[in-house]
């Protein structure tokens, strides 16, 4: 690995292959020892994944027979021979694999996948030169195994565990339907998920869906991993066939309407929703769906209309406010905000009115006025504020009501930047005195606080109060006059 | 405010080893592709990888440019090229796309794909179908374990949690057991494991055949004992706001991969920096445990001393003053520096939380907690809803609502959920049905006296079958019985104690008094009953699969009282919080013991619920 001086870059670039294969290769020796004194007891970890990666590529690179026998010979005769080698870990294939010369009906490249295996099993001991190797458990069953024939007679529980371990297996003597499911059982007892959906792509290759529908009701662990999968790849037509035969229509349609997602063209999306209707929801989602379509359907009225008014620059709040974005696509909440922002006012008729959206999908009164008033706040509209909580008695007496709170209201006028004039108003309609206080406090709204105080009769904290105005200002001098009034009977 | 340590804890294994590892195999993997190449990394393998190896160790090796994996048609020249993923079918798809594009342009080129931590056959399957294998050479980068910090062990799989809890999909159990045996062969042999979970149970299964099928080698174990849950044993906890300095720090700005970008907010200058938050950081060592309330005192003492020190060189002269530069004025100014970041840090928070009314929030989490004014802390999350706050936050009120109540009365949850779609949008169909499966937000069921049956039967059949009806009755199987599991196992001090945050009496001082979490407390019963003795009804209140095993005569040493065996690995399957990590450490500082955390990834309540997420395409 010594590699940094910069001479040495020109040689190496202009005769990388040779000279780096044959360093490479030093290189993995020296490293995998190194590794291995490091940490001498994780060695059959190392080992484990060297051994698989040699199986793997050997398979991998074998598809096109020429080309096995093709990088066999040349790995063969000599590694340094040609930069052309595509795979470093070949070279430790010693012995190459005696191909048949009877062509069965297996293919090349699985038969091959087995006798490879012998191969670079034997170069790694070799290459380690430790006896301590061939002690390594499961690969004394191996050999033994792979010599009784090409045609693997591993059993499903063998199997399972070759495929844990990145080995060489073959599914294809699976054939009868009972074979099948011992073999998909195993891999579920084994609790490996990779083996299990690797099971499950075998078997929906070679089984009708019916079949392997049927048989999945019953085994829920590789149902569930048959379900990601197919969510996984996008089979959504099989998953859409796969919840209806399991009689699960809630989640079929859910799954059907998730597609909408994908749907860029809002007209086409839109039909899409309307699609979606039918499909068997649970009654309460049947509703959120309809909202849906109708919300989309209407913001695109809206959105068409008032592109179209804002261009033309004929109304005064687009050409104040210029819209920020469209409202497609967006939630009711955010609908009714900016129907109340551009749209106040409006006969409920409209699709576009705030009465209309709040009707349509039956927006609670809470939900409609803390809309409405941030909007109209917004847009510093401090009389449509005031409206909002104003009611009329029979004898003609208005009176200020909310469904909330009014420390709440407070806080929503101060967080858009209300006037002091504006939230004293509010705050002192809250009715718990010490809350009032401690708003007032907070946004400074000395008259609420002074007259609390003079209605309380506390003598003390208005003195105390004093203190922290500013001295000769306004404030001041109307804390004097109220000390000064002998008509107050203070507490203290 | 640094805690004395009450007894002698013995001293924490090195894992840099696991780095060197990770770094030699993928120094050996690139070379299996040999000559100039292109190298394009998953996204979320980038920091991972920046932890172990640097551009220069790539370049050595041959890696021309550098691409993040984007999804999009590459504009590489290079003849070879090599990707660096998850085993992920979309990104699978994808490069079967470049392939493919390459091919049908007349294109030719070298493709390795080197998946991390390991393949899957589906992966294969992918490129078997789109007829790109044997293009494609594939290997396995088993890089499963990245210490983020002395104590701190982390999978880097965040996936792991929806694969696993809500797919129901167990294709990183083998990953859970081999990371286990990883450390096993390094640092063991263990002598006892102890868990709970069904995912646990698994993934020790997993290890355990792993060990069986490698060889046995005599050595001193560094750590003793194992303990393995999964995070559905315990959802409150992670859902719960982080007030511990290092969990708020991760809930705010989210640190990622143990290193935090702190923007202008904080560096009080015009750009942002990118800060390693790890013990490595003095000033951020003494605080990362501290309840948030405790920091800026410390903080600012911390000051006072610095500016005690530096005002030393007053009265100093030359040669007093030379040893003063070359000897202190180093570290004077490291900690000056990382003192005026973490105080930055803290005053952006500070204002973040008062923007949002801290206090109430955390007010209402406490109410769920302790089952108290029920009523009124679902109107405030109501109102939270309607006002259309942070829709993570409205979610994690809603789940903690159902988790601490054993589900919603059906009229609250109709209504709750028509105003959630209303405010933040309606595709949330979707996440409310995520929800439900997991369990994190469900409607109370008319029949509860079924699960009483359930349990029943589950008792009555083998362990088999138990599983197998329990996945058919998940979504009754996933009653949280938070209530019942706090009284008996004291979870919830009573409120009207004062609890005084200085100095912490218990783990509950990480959210300030009011909550000890489930899953450590689980840890400390377990290791000071050396068992599940005893616990009998919060385990059936857990749904079971606990185990505490262990081994046999290579074992040997089991019972010899060495520093090993105070060595607690602790194992979340689904990820952990900070605050659980600051409540572990708390406890090994009580009881002499050390914990080290390894963890799928670190969570916290909005990784958690975005994984649930299901609105975008």
């Amino acid at each position: 690995m010594i590699r940094g001086k910069p001479d040495e870059d020109d040689y190496w670039n202009s005769s990388k292959f040779k000279a780096f294969t044959f360093d490479d290769e030093d290189d993995d020796f020296t490293r995998l020892k190194e590794s291995k004194r490091a940490v001498n007891s994780i060695r059959s970890l190392v080992e484990e994944e060297d051994e698989e990666d040699d199986v793997e590529k050997v398979s991998w690179s074998g598809e096109p027979v020429g080309s096995i026998s093709w990088s066999v010979k040349e790995t063969e005769s000599s590694i340094r021979s040609t930069g052309e080698v595509r795979d470093q870990s070949f070279p430790k294939i010693h012995t190459a694999p005696s191909l048949p010369k009877n062509s069965s009906g297996y293919s090349l490249s699985s038969l091959f996948k087995g006798k490879a295996k012998t191969g670079s099993f034997q170069s790694f001991s070799e290459s380690f030169g430790d006896p301590s190797i061939r002690n390594y458990a499961p690969e004394l069953r191996k050999p033994k195994s792979e010599y009784k024939d090409y045609v693997s007679d591993w059993t499903p529980e063998e199997t399972v565990k070759r495929m844990q371990q990145g080995k060489v297996y073959s599914l294809e003597k699976f054939h009868s339907l009972q074979d099948k499911l011992l073999l998909l059982d195993e891999a579920v007892n084994a609790h490996d998920g990779n083996v299990i959906t690797a099971v499950l792509i075998y078997l929906k290759k070679s089984l009708s869906k019916e079949i392997l529908f049927r048989e999945l009701i019953t085994r829920e662990i590789a149902l569930r991993h048959y379900i990601h999968y197919l969510k996984e790849i996008g089979e959504q037509k099989l998953l859409v066939e796969l919840f209806k035969s399991l009689d699960r229509t809630e989640d079929m349609a859910l799954m059907q309407y998730r597609d909408h997602l994908n749907i860029r063209d809002e007209n086409k999306r839109r039909d899409f929703l309307k699609n979606c209707l039918s499909l068997p929801f649970s009654p309460d989602d049947a509703t959120h769906v309809q909202d849906h379509y109708t919300l989309l359907e209407r913001q695109i009225i809206i959105e068409a209309n008032d592109k179209q008014v804002e261009s033309s620059g004929q109304a005064d709040i687009f050409k104040k406010y210029p819209r920020k974005a469209s409202i497609l696509n967006m939630p009711i909440i955010t609908t009714l905000y900016y129907s109340c922002f551009y749209h106040y006012g409006e006969s409920d008729g409209t699709f576009s009115s705030p009465a209309n959206i709040r009707k349509t999908f039956r927006i609670s009164d809470k939900q409609f006025l803390l809309t409405c008033l941030g909007a109209r706040a917004k847009l510093k509209a401090w009389f449509d504020v005031d409206a909002l909580f104003t009611t009329k008695n029979w004898l003609g007496y208005t009176k200020k009501r909310s469904p909330i709170g009014f420390h709440r209201i407070v806080d929503i006028l101060q967080k858009n930047n209300a006037p002091v004039q504006v939230l004293q108003d509010y705050v002192n309609l809250v009715e718990d005195a010490e809350q009032k206080i401690s708003l007032a406090q907070k946004y400074k709204c000395h008259d609420v606080i002074i007259n609390t105080y003079r209605d309380l009769k506390d003598r003390q904290q208005l003195i105390v109060y004093r203190g922290k105005v500013e001295r000769g200002s306004s404030e001041y001098r109307k804390i004097e006059e109220i000390l000064s009034n002998s008509q107050i009977r203070w507490k203290n | 405010m640094a805690h004395s340590v009450r007894r002698d804890a013995p001293e924490l294994p090195d894992f840099s080893l696991l780095k060197r590892l990770a770094r030699d195999q993928l120094i050996y993997l690139l070379e299996q592709l040999p000559g100039r190449k292109d190298l394009f990394i998953e996204a979320d393998l980038m920091s991972p990888l920046d932890r172990i190896a640097n551009v220069t160790t790539l370049k050595q090796h041959d890696v021309d440019k550098l691409y993040k994996v984007e999804y999009k048609p590459i504009v590489s020249t290079s003849d070879q090229l090599c990707f660096l993923i998850r085993p992920r079918i979309k990104t699978v798809k994808w490069i079967c796309d470049v392939v493919n594009a390459d091919k049908a342009f007349g294109r030719f080129r070298r493709y390795k794909i080197i998946f991390s931590p390991q393949k899957f056959y589906a992966c294969e399957n992918l490129l078997e179908e789109q007829g790109i294998f044997g293009d494609v050479t594939t290997d396995e980068w088993s890089f499963y374990l990245l210490p983020l910090d002395d104590d701190i062990i982390s999978l880097e799989l965040p996936e792991f949690f929806r694969d696993n809890f809500l797919e129901g999909d167990q294709r990183w159990v083998r990953t859970a057991g081999s990371a286990l045996h990883l450390l096993h062969s390094v640092y063991g042999p263990f002598s006892k494991v102890y868990g709970i979970g069904r995912c646990s149970k698994m993934a020790y299964e997993s290890w355990r055949e792993q060990v069986e099928e490698g060889e046995q080698r005599a050595r001193q174990a560094e750590i003793g004992n194992v303990f393995l849950i999964d995070r559905d044993v315990d959802l409150v906890t992670p859902l719960c706001s982080q007030v511990v300095y290092e969990g708020l720090v991760d809930d705010i700005f989210r640190i990622k991969c143990g290193c935090v970008e702190f923007g202008p907010d904080v560096t009080s200058s015009d750009k942002s920096i990118k800060v390693m938050l790890n013990s490595q950081d003095k000033v951020f060592n003494e605080i990362r445990n501290e309840h948030f309330s405790q920091v800026f005192g410390f903080l600012s003492q911390k000051a006072r001393n610095l500016q005690t020190a530096y005002d030393k060189r007053s009265g100093m002269d030359i040669k007093q003053m030379k040893t003063f530069v070359s000897e202190e004025l180093k570290g004077l100014k490291q900690e000056h520096r990382l003192l005026s970041l973490h105080i930055g840090a803290s005053e952006s928070m500070m204002k973040k939380k008062t923007k949002q009314d801290f206090q109430e929030l955390l007010k209402t989490e406490h109410s769920l907690l302790e089952g108290f004014e029920i009523r009124e802390c679902i109107s405030y999350i109501e109102e939270h809803i309607n006002r259309q706050v942070s829709m993570v936050e409205s979610m994690r009120l809603l789940c903690l609502l159902s988790l601490t109540e054993n589900g919603l009365l059906p009229k609250d949850y109709r209504s709750l959920k028509a105003q959630f779609l209303q405010s933040y949008g309606i595709e949330h169909l979707l996440t409310f049905s995520n929800l439900k499966q997991l369990g994190l937000l469900v409607e109370q069921q008319p029949g509860e006296t079924l699960t009483v049956m359930e349990s029943r039967v589950g008792k009555l059949v083998n362990d088999k079958t138990a599983g197998k009806l329990t996945d058919a009755f998940s979504s009754l199987a996933k009653k949280s019985n938070f209530r019942a599991l706090g009284r008996r196992l004291n979870l919830v001090p009573k409120s009207d104690e004062e609890y005084d945050l200085r100095v912490p009496r218990d783990m509950a001082y990480i959210f300030s008094g009011a909550y000890i979490p489930l899953s450590c407390k689980l840890i400390e019963q377990v290791l000071e009953r050396d068992g599940w003795t005893g616990l009998e009804e919060v385990t059936r209140m857990l749904n079971g699969h606990e185990f505490a095993v262990t081994a046999g005569s290579n074992g040997s040493d089991a019972r010899v009282k060495t520093d090993s065996q105070r060595i607690i690995l602790v194992m979340f399957l689904g990820g952990c919080t900070f605050s659980e990590i600051s409540a572990l450490r708390f406890l090994g500082r009580e009881k002499g013991l050390k914990f080290i955390v390894v963890t799928t990834a670190i969570t916290n309540s909005a990784r958690l619920l975005e994984s649930m997420l299901d609105n975008h395409a």
